[in-house]
């Protein structure tokens, strides 16, 4: 096993976990009283787990950067959250879960993970109705279902496009009600800048008051890391401006191993970029691809004419479009996992028939929709004979209640009524499957420290099912590390509490005041975000949903390059004692300069195409992803050694035990 | 276009603050009006001055962070929208825009146009919430059926996002619309009915606590909330309170 | 109960209490008014009644002082603690792009309608006053009618009384069909109340405007 040790427990894959909680060690509840925990970062997974972790009696104090635990970026998810619940009765399980999971991630997850996520899926929801989420319901006042990608079963709850919102609303709550009891301190508008280790153990954290800019010492037994994913690495994304991997990055310098760090998602479908002056890419959920059609136009001087301004998308007779994903993947056709989806558009647009000014853009289409739903309801309101019109109106008013807030999200940006004529829609960025590495336990490899939700690496492989990253936190949150944690903190019970006195709290401190004072103290000329933007244009054209082996080299060099100059002659304004915006900018692109270096190493030493990562290097004839199982079936997990590009390299093998390995198809 | 803009600054909780003028100029109307901020940020730095600190992060519409009184309306002149959304179009070149923060007195400046809403916090820690533990033993869920239309206006009411605009427009600085969306989510719920008693009466102890004024039901909170909260929450929270109060 | 007492919503619904009982009052206060233009003696008949009857002296008159003294004390009460939840008040308010002016003036309008109070009982109450209990007049059920109309000679009386109810149709505007708000009564009922409530507001007083105008117009020829 060497040195990493996933810690998955032996025996059949449906029983691990249960044998697992059966062994682990438990904390007395009189105990628990004399622990503390810290958790960093408060959306689904952060929420879920100071919630959870308090209720079980520990003392946790949170962090998050954010003026409310409520505002973190789980906020923002819009489509649903799986479980195998088989409400439907469409042959639904958790094999099957776990079965599409493993697949739709290209075969690099770890089996004993994605089970147990399946396993404790239906848990999630069975607590979030407890909970109060108003998830959507049918007539007879039962949960409702819908569709996501690549996967043959309706299992995704939701609640309209804004599931995202209530699951975390719901774990505020649940917060909230551990803060009332005084079981949780919460620091909002607080970052963490360094994880503390005593003794090779994680024992607390360096924060600053975002307020009033004090750097301060916390001091706990464990250090839960759910700071969520570092999409905003690209500078363009549909993450939150503030998304940051200031508390990973910082936790992987102190010894913790970054995982798989180029598998990222790029979803297929966002509002395209309009112009130098964005700032972030707001996407349109993947539910809409239930009833939207993909499509750009079959003829050259067509898309032309379209770019152009000549020729408007419902001008274009139906047989001169090209229903690309129907075409190449009849089976899944719209449907296709989102790294498909969204290298098909590329694809297209890299061929000249990319539909907006830029050439950056494909269709999505409602009007078969609205005209399908239109009929059914007319037919079930009694109208005879209606009219087109008629239909269509029917139709808009079905599409407006499962849509709604989506295609207003959309005419507010692009000032296009959706209804009418089709979005235009371009992949970005969006997840990242990397992430620290972690055990079973969820603990990464500084004992103490662990990590859950978009922050670890452990569930999605090389790329994430629709719907499922709300599964993930929740399940780690709520469901998985507070029993795991038990087993590490039981050695504690005895411990006290942490003095944060100790030289290595003095000595981190030291490091986090030189830092900030470094970048405080550049005299040059150029604000955080030119640097941000350049490092997006590096990573988005080099590292971005196609890659070689040539870009590669060169965005490390690049990369290398930037940083050097960005700590030479970054300009932040005002000081450092008080709220400074652009001080915390500059703190969160240092660490993505150093990142992006990672992430593009781990690109190029990954010489196979699996998921979110494709190299152009590695491609059937026909243009689809060539994975190399032989060489290439394992975790890359990075030990920091100084430089990014020094980054030693370690495996940890995947064992699939209950799944055959196939070439993923979709067609 | 060319736009003149004044904008509130003020260095920290305790100073004075002041109107202070700018013009800014290649103004696009695709540009959201926080990218517009961006832009007068980015020209500031490049002429060695402090930016305006603003609050905001996903910039799609549902964190709630992002504020800002904008030519006397919360979020700006369109309607359903956050100021993340709310794009330069709207404007016309050589508008002066005035721009200021979200004004309660339970709502303190911390810096520029940046304010302190963790009344809204202590508001939800009173009671939003269902006192069920979190580790998953609970019955299944479709064990609890929900009639569709109490929950669709359930989901309704449980769309706010805490932003605060309900606050900024109420002449009276009321919270009434913000604590009426969770009391009205848990109220029409079967598992939020449970303690509906207590949350409601620890809910608008808070808020009267906090600071914020008394509503006179004007409607301003509901034609300027961005997602459209009814007032009709605030009539129920009102039925909900006096419910709690003559059970005893 | 002193928690309940000071929470605002209490306070609000005291507010819609008195309110509505004042409504009330000025439905009957209408209803006999009408007499005086329809049918003299029976406004001088039932006018009688309620100056004498002990009933409506004792126990309705106080109740209704109450009521008033409740609605303006609380209603200033309350403006002072809202003018307190924002100390710091906008550069710029835009307060039409959201709210009614009715709706957001209603202590301008109140306190116009209380000012107009203070005329008004000067010119009945105080005069009742004086005639029944310091001058110690008899009893005289036909004098009600002529008094009345008397008042409503002088120009500038009829002015303010006609300025003084377009306010409190301003008032009423808002605050009738409010008050159902404030009690959390909103349903599907709610829509035909608010009409009710409009139709209300706008009637009544310009039926107490009528009133006035008519005795301006038509005054007693000795």
């Amino acid at each position: 096993m060497g040195i990493l040790d996933s810690k998955v427990p032996l025996g059949p894959l449906a029983d691990k976990w249960t044998k697992h909680k059966n062994e682990i060690n438990l904390v007395n509840p009189a105990n628990k009283r004399n622990i503390d925990v810290i958790v960093v970062g408060t959306g689904l997974a952060g929420g879920s787990a100071a919630a959870t972790l308090a209720e079980l009696g520990y003392n946790v104090k949170t962090f998050c950067y954010q003026d409310s635990p409520r505002r973190a970026h789980s906020i923002a998810a819009q489509g649903g959250i799986n479980a195998a619940k088989n409400y439907q009765g469409d042959g639904d399980s958790n094999y099957r879960l776990f079965y599409d999971t493993i697949k739709g991630g290209d075969y690099r997850s770890r089996e004993g993970n994605v089970y147990r996520l399946a396993e404790v899926s239906s848990n999630i929801i069975d607590q979030c109705v407890a909970q109060g989420v108003p998830f959507a319901r049918e007539y007879g006042g039962l949960l409702d279902n819908r569709s996501f990608g690549g996967v043959l079963v309706s299992r995704t709850f939701y609640a309209k496009g804004q599931t995202g919102q209530q699951l975390l609303l719901g774990a505020y709550a649940a917060m909230n009600r551990q803060i009332n009891r005084g079981k949780i301190k919460a620091y909002n508008r607080h970052e963490m800048l360094d994880l503390v280790l005593v003794d090779g153990k994680a024992r607390g954290i360096i924060a600053r008051d975002l307020v009033s800019g004090e750097i301060q010492r916390h001091s706990a037994h464990a250090v839960v890391l759910a700071s969520g994913g570092y999409g905003n690495v690209f500078f363009l994304s549909t993450n939150a401006m503030g998304s940051n991997v200031m508390a990973a990055w910082r936790a992987h310098r102190r010894g913790a191993f970054f995982a798989n760090p180029c598998f990222t998602q790029i979803h297929p479908t966002c509002i395209p970029v309009s112009g130098d002056h964005q700032s972030k890419l707001t996407l349109m959920s993947e539910s809409l691809r239930n009833d939207g059609r993909i499509w750009v136009p079959a003829k050259m001087e067509d898309a032309v004419a379209i770019r152009e301004g000549k020729l408007k998308p419902t001008q274009i007779k139906e047989e001169d479009r090209d229903y690309y994903l129907e075409r190449r993947y009849p089976a899944f056709g719209n449907l296709v996992p989102r790294d498909v989806a969204s290298r098909a558009a590329k694809e297209r647009c890299d061929a000249g028939f990319g539909v907006n000014k830029t050439g950056e853009a494909v269709y999505l289409d409602f009007s078969a929709a609205i005209m399908r739903y239109g009929k059914e309801k007319a037919l079930t309101s009694g109208i005879k004979d209606p009219s087109d019109d008629t239909v269509r109106k029917l139709g808009e008013e079905v599409v407006e209640a499962k849509y709604g807030n989506l295609f207003q999200m959309y005419e507010k940006i692009v000032d296009e009524n959706p209804y009418k004529t089709p979005m235009m829609i371009y992949p970005a960025v969006h997840y990242t499957m990397g992430g620290l590495w972690v055990d079973y336990n969820l603990q990464t490899t500084i004992p103490g420290c662990y990590a859950a939700g978009e922050a670890n690496f452990s569930d999605h492989g090389a790329n994430r099912l629709g719907a499922s990253a709300l599964m993930q936190g929740l399940a780690d949150g709520y469901f998985v590390l507070p029993y795991t944690i038990g087993d590490y903190l039981s050695d504690d019970i005895r411990t006290g509490p942490i003095s944060t006195e100790s030289p290595e709290f003095e000595h981190a401190e030291k490091e986090v005041r030189e830092r900030i004072e470094k970048l405080m103290s550049g005299k040059g000329k150029n604000s955080v975000d030119y640097y941000h933007k350049k490092l997006g244009k590096i990573m988005w054209n080099k590292c971005g949903m196609a890659r070689n082996a040539e870009g590669l080299q060169e965005a490390i060099k690049e990369i290398s390059e930037l940083r050097k100059d960005f700590w030479e002659n970054v300009k932040v304004p005002g000081e450092s004692k008080s709220m400074n915006q652009e001080l915390e900018k500059a703190g969160r692109v240092a660490d993505f300069l150093e990142l992006g270096e990672l992430f593009a190493k781990d690109a190029l030493h990954r010489q196979e195409s699996c998921g979110g990562h494709f190299r152009e290097e590695y491609q059937t004839p026909e243009g689809e992803a060539l994975r190399d199982d032989e060489n290439f079936k394992y975790v890359a997990a990075w030990e920091y050694k100084g430089e990014p590009k020094d980054a030693e390299l370690h495996k940890e093998e995947l064992v699939y035990e209950n799944i055959e390995l196939k070439t993923r198809s979709y067609k | 276009m060319n736009l003149n803009l004044k904008v509130w600054r003020q260095n920290d909780a305790h100073a004075k603050g002041k109107m202070v003028d700018y013009s800014i100029s290649g103004i696009d109307g695709d540009m959201s009006f926080l990218e517009m901020l961006d832009i007068l940020n980015e020209n500031l730095i490049n002429e060695g001055k402090e930016p305006v600190e603003f609050d905001h992060d996903c910039r799609e519409g549902i964190c709630g962070s992002c504020s800002l009184q904008i030519n006397g309306e919360p979020h700006g002149p369109d309607k359903f929208i956050t100021t993340c959304q709310l794009h330069m179009r709207k404007f016309k070149d050589g508008d002066t825009i005035v721009i200021e923060p979200f004004r309660a007195t339970a709502f303190p400046v911390i810096k520029d146009l940046v304010v302190d809403r963790s009344s809204f916090d202590r508001i939800q820690q009173a009671g939003g919430y269902i006192s069920v533990n979190t580790s998953g033993n609970t019955v299944d869920a479709n064990a609890i059926p929900v009639q569709k239309e109490a929950a669709d206006t359930a989901m309704d009411a449980a769309t706010c996002i805490g932003c605060g605009a309900c606050v900024a427009a109420c002449k009276n600085a009321s919270a009434m619309l913000f604590t009426s969306a969770k009391v009205s989510q848990f109220a029409l719920l079967p598992q939020g009915q449970v303690e509906a008693t207590e949350r409601v009466k620890n809910m608008v102890r808070q808020m009267d606590l906090e600071g914020f004024g008394n509503c006179t039901n004007t409607g301003a909170c509901e034609v300027e909330c961005p997602k459209g909260i009814s007032l009709e929450n605030i009539a129920r929270m009102n039925r909900e309170y006096l419910k709690a109060n003559l059970k005893g | 109960m002193s928690a309940l007492i000071s929470s605002s919503i209490a306070r609000k619904v005291v507010m819609a209490l008195s309110g509505l009982f004042l409504v009330l009052f000025l439905a009957q206060h209408f209803t006999i008014n009408l007499t005086s233009v329809i049918a003299p003696d029976t406004f001088n008949e039932w006018s009688h009644f309620m100056g004498y009857n002990p009933l409506v002296q004792y126990i309705l008159q106080p109740i209704l002082v109450a009521g008033i003294i409740i609605h303006f004390v609380m209603g200033i009460a309350l403006e002072i603690q809202n003018n307190r939840s924002r100390k710091i008040g906008y550069v710029r308010y835009n307060g039409s792009a959201n709210a009614p002016w009715t709706s957001r003036n209603m202590i301008v309008t109140g306190l116009v309608v209380l000012a107009f109070l203070g005329l008004h009982m000067y010119d009945f109450w105080v005069h009742e006053m004086a005639y029944k209990y310091l001058e110690s007049n008899p009893e005289d059920p036909t004098r009600y009618y002529a008094e009345t109309v008397e008042k409503f000679e002088p120009i500038w009386r009829t002015v303010i009384y006609v300025i003084a109810f377009v306010l409190l149709a301003m008032h009423l505007w808002h605050g009738f069909s409010s008050s159902f708000q404030s009690m959390g009564w909103n349903n599907k009922y709610s829509a035909g109340l608010q009409t009710f409530t409009k139709i209300y507001a706008i009637a009544i007083p310009a039926g107490f405007i009528f009133i006035a105008l008519y005795h301006h117009f038509n005054p007693i020829t000795h």
